[in-house]
């Protein structure tokens, strides 16, 4: 019988490896971008469980949500990296600080 | 039975290539990685009857954002070793954050008491409207609105990613509208009646 606690579960472990993977590349903001999309993604799941496991689709709807805002987050912030990449020649975050104006 | 194994095959499936997109050297290795966490979780989402929300996952996620990704790490030609360093060096401290983290959730999860309408339910056996009709009835009555703005939103994204990387070209010929506009035809035609064999002087 899977209960909503396995669900649960799993997106807490999905949401701890995306916050691993922010830490762990702090210099390459291609993978912090994948790992916030594993993170919306653990968010997604939980939001899904609770929408089954209540009976009500609200939550359902919410994901749908959450994703269209993950898929605009995506594109802008790939937008971003590109012309950062344009001007620098290095998608290196550390020296972003120095994009001053 | 076969419901509880496909789901620990879905979550397995899901935590390891999870794993291996944070993990993995190469950043076209990661983005196929989240292909296939987002393949294990949209079977995931299927399990629970959301049917919708799980092909949304494979379409949006698949479809347009993985291939953003990948569109982009392949189009910038970028040094990835270098970006590797400081990886070993953040390891202890982001382990130790992520145990931190992974403590909180647990013992946030475990401290919440469960309401009667929630404490070890089944999933609901399909019911009489399908899932896609029972959120598109929900989608365009009560969150007409929120899904409005969400196309409003995704315009926004679209104008900002087309503002932001679109490059004016110095060395391209366009046309002067405003000089084009200005030209009479008077300016531009006249009408001569050339005498035999005579010709018109320009």
């Amino acid at each position: 019988m899977i209960s909503l606690a396995h669900y649960l579960t799993v997106a807490a472990i999905l949401f701890t490896i995306g916050v691993l993977g922010i830490f762990l590349n702090r210099r390459n903001v291609i993978l912090m971008l994948m790992a916030i999309e594993l993170i919306l993604l653990a968010v997604n799941i939980n939001l899904v469980a609770f929408s089954a496991y209540l009976g009500d689709l609200t939550g359902q709807v919410l994901a749908m949500f959450v994703l269209t805002v993950a898929a605009a987050e995506a594109a802008i912030g790939l937008a971003i990296l590109v012309i950062f990449f344009r001007r620098r020649g290095s998608i290196a975050v550390d020296d972003v600080n120095r994009m001053r104006g | 039975m076969i419901g509880l194994l496909a789901f620990y095959l879905f979550a397995t499936l899901t935590i390891a290539s999870a794993l291996s997109v944070i993990f993995s050297r190469n950043p076209v290795h990661s983005v196929l990685w989240l292909i296939v966490a987002f393949f294990n979780a949209a079977g995931l989402m299927l399990l629970v009857g959301a049917e919708f929300i799980a092909m949304l996952l494979v379409i949006v996620y698949v479809g347009a954002v993985a291939v953003l990704f990948l569109f982009v790490v392949m189009m910038l030609d970028v040094d990835f070793a270098s970006l590797r360093r400081g990886f070993t060096q953040n390891l202890p401290f982001g382990i130790i954050i992520a145990l931190v983290l992974l403590a909180e959730i647990v013992v946030a999860v475990s401290a919440w008491h469960a309401g009667p309408t929630l404490s070890g339910r089944p999933i609901a056996a399909s019911p009489a409207t399908p899932n896609i009709v029972a959120l598109g009835q929900l989608l365009y009555s009560r969150y007409l609105f929120p899904f409005e703005i969400a196309g409003l939103i995704l315009l926004v994204a679209m104008i900002g990613a087309i503002v932001l990387t679109h490059r004016r070209r110095g060395d391209t010929r366009t046309p002067k509208v405003s000089r084009q506009l200005r030209r009479r035809p008077q300016d531009a035609t006249r009408l001569t009646q050339p005498g035999v064999g005579e010709g018109v002087k320009l």
